[in-house]
């Protein structure tokens, strides 16, 4: 039985939040929803339900819609299930004059999967991103908060064979982060 | 050995820390900033001749005198850590390595313009950064160095990291504004100028980190003495991503007026092109920039070494020159097709389009469509025309310059590399140089 959990930050992530409110003029506290949206994923599956972004603009004291319209803006909000780790590999201009097209080719035939698409035990999700800030040593790719660099077929190997022992959700803000 | 400003303490152990920093005379130009007249401080920026390094060039100092000073209004500065210009890396490098060079050169911009909050804006991407700056900005507050009374003075600045979500146009200060209010990164029509109406409808100072990062050393050595370093109008040191085909990629600070083939070819810097190939052609200053063939990076069309300079790079207008942009410094080698990356970036503009102009927001998509058909093989002599006619109808018709970045790279491919779209549609997309290396090669 599926059974639907009340959707509510923990109090550490709730804690957070407020602090992260407090940066910002009074009545400019939608100023904190682009941070809180990240929290958001971290706490709830690695993306944004509609519950979920009603619930953060219930907590905003912000109309839905406005929470709607920044999550589908900007590219790191998932507002679809993902894999517990989504790699986001990078295939601008620099990292694909080093081989990009090689590391999303070699990751779709590993795993698969297609660019976009999650593998059926829902662990991997790949999806291609831009540039990076990361060109000199590309060709390069994200999980979580971690920066995978100057990448080879056999360090991708290792790279996904950790996380796949891990077998934990990683999100860009690590839960490391919100329990401290 | 080149004079190094900005990276001058990278190599030191735990330089990322308050402590080791501080041994390294961290926060000392912090304190002889504050026993100075804030218009004092902007007065050494305007003599140094620092111009913005996030892109434009504008002179900082001149920036700073803009700013509207209603009383009883609040100003804020924002840093822009965006980097999101493909090939520029450098501020990454920077916030991780020396995060306090950044903190220093926040707090004395932040005196200097009476702003008493400011925020750093770093792409959400970066969140292991943000962490770092998070880190060093408890450090300071617990050293007294942010929060009431900075250093005993009479001066109080809040500062705060904030973290974007992925999008390039939040670079564009405008949107990077929107984004720090909690929206879309939708660019502003401009006037109003932040200067005047900024973040929260306030006077507002939006600067890229390397821009507020060179302030410490400039207050160090006064602006004088920072302006006899460079080449005329190009003063100080920069910091050059370099990528691509090269030996030795990574970030460099040059002083300004190093020459492009020592840069490119010298053990210093690059340490020459990849398995000695041939240099094929270089952007120079980020994607946006125009691209140009190997012979003319190197010598302008009157024959002179291209420096590593504003004014040099530009030699030639957009006829022969670039520009020196982000000073990310992108080099292929005789492997790489021009329009295979083209292709590459075009797909980029028009995917990071926010889509508030129709030149803008159609023109990026129909460049890639019919870049992708040549590639394909099914292209026509007159998509070259098609293409040169679409770009030249974005340029300079949209709110912000994301149109004419998308621009300009295929107005130099096509002006400089004309050959190479002729040759793949004459072949139907077969004469296609290998277009990247594999890891074997
Ligand atoms: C599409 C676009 C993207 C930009 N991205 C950045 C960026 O990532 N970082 C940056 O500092 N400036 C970026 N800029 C330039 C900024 O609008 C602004 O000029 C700069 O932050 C001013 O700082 P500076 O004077 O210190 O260079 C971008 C501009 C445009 C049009
Ligand atoms: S030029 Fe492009 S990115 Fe800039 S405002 Fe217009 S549509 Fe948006
Ligand atoms: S192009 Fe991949 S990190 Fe810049």
């Amino acid at each position: 039985m599926n059974v639907k959990k009340e959707i509510a930050f923990s109090p550490e992530a709730l804690a957070l939040v407020h602090k992260l409110l407090s940066r910002y003029p009074d009545g400019k506290q939608k100023s904190a929803l682009l941070p809180i949206l990240h929290l958001a994923q971290t706490e709830f599956d690695g993306w944004l339900s509609p519950e979920v972004m009603d619930y953060v603009a219930c907590l905003l004291n912000i109309q839905p819609v406005e929470v709607y319209e920044v999550a589908s803006f900007y590219s790191m909000f998932n507002l679809k299930p993902v894999g517990k780790c989504l790699i986001e590999v990078c295939r601008t201009g620099p990292c694909w004059l080093m081989g990009a097209e090689d590391v999303v080719k070699y990751i779709e035939k590993k795993l698969g999967i297609k660019d976009g698409q999650t593998t059926p035990d829902g662990m991997f999700t790949l999806k291609t991103v831009e540039c990076l800030a990361s060109c000199g040593t590309a060709p390069m790719m994200q999980i979580g908060e971690t920066y995978h660099e100057n990448l080879t077929p056999e360090k991708i190997d290792d790279i996904l064979g950790n996380y796949e022992m891990l077998n934990e959700r990683v999100t860009h803000w690590d839960k490391k982060h919100i329990k401290a | 050995m080149p004079k190094k400003l900005l990276l001058k303490h990278l190599e030191v152990p735990g330089i990322q820390s308050l402590d080791v920093y501080r041994q390294q005379g961290g926060y000392e130009n912090l304190k002889k900033a504050l026993s100075m007249v804030p218009d004092a401080i902007t007065e050494e920026v305007k003599k140094s001749g620092l111009r913005g390094r996030g892109g434009a060039g504008f002179p900082t100092g001149m920036k700073w005198s803009f700013l509207a000073k209603p009383p009883g209004v609040p100003r804020y500065l924002v840093c822009n850590a965006d980097e999101s210009e493909p090939g520029t890396f450098k501020d990454r490098y920077l916030m991780q390595r020396i995060p306090h060079l950044l903190l220093e050169g926040m707090i004395i911009s932040s005196f200097a313009l009476g702003a008493n909050t400011s925020y750093i804006y770093i792409r959400g991407e970066l969140m292991y950064v943000y962490h770092i700056l998070q880190k060093a900005i408890d450090e300071c507050y617990a050293a007294g160095l942010l929060g009431k009374n900075i250093m005993g003075s009479d001066y109080s600045l809040h500062l705060h990291v904030h973290c974007g979500a992925g999008a390039y146009i939040c670079g564009e200060e405008t949107a990077l504004i929107e984004s720090l209010e909690g929206k879309r990164g939708n660019p502003r029509i401009k006037p109003p100028f932040p200067a005047v109406k900024g973040l929260w409808g306030c006077p507002t100072v939006v600067n890229n980190v390397e821009t507020i990062a060179a302030v410490v050393p400039i207050i160090e050595m006064g602006g004088d003495a920072y302006a006899a370093i460079g080449v005329g109008k190009s003063t100080g040191t920069k910091l050059i991503s370099a990528s691509g085909h090269i030996n030795k990629p990574g970030v460099y600070e040059i002083e300004l007026g190093v020459p492009v083939e020592e840069f490119i070819y010298s053990d210093e810097y690059c340490g020459g092109v990849r398995n000695g190939n041939k240099l094929k052609a270089v952007v120079a200053g980020g994607s946006s920039v125009p691209i140009l063939p190997g012979d003319l990076i190197l010598k302008t069309t009157k024959g002179e070494p291209r420096l590593m300079t504003y004014e040099s790079l530009a030699d030639g207008g957009f006829q022969s020159g670039t520009m020196l942009g982000s000073g990310g410094f992108i080099v292929m080698d005789e492997t790489a097709s021009i329009v295979k990356n083209l292709w590459n970036f075009t797909r980029f503009y028009h995917h990071e389009s926010c889509g508030q102009c129709s030149p803008c927001r159609e023109g990026t998509g129909w460049m890639e469509k019919i870049l992708h058909k040549i590639l394909d093989g099914h292209g026509e002599m007159k998509d070259i025309d098609l293409l040169w006619d679409i770009q030249s109808k974005i340029e300079g018709k949209t709110i912000c310059p994301l149109g004419d970045a998308a621009a300009w790279p295929v107005a130099s491919a096509i002006r400089h590399f004309r050959y190479e779209f002729e040759e793949l549609i004459k072949s139907g997309g077969k004469v296609n140089r290998p277009a990247y290396a594999t890891h074997a090669g």
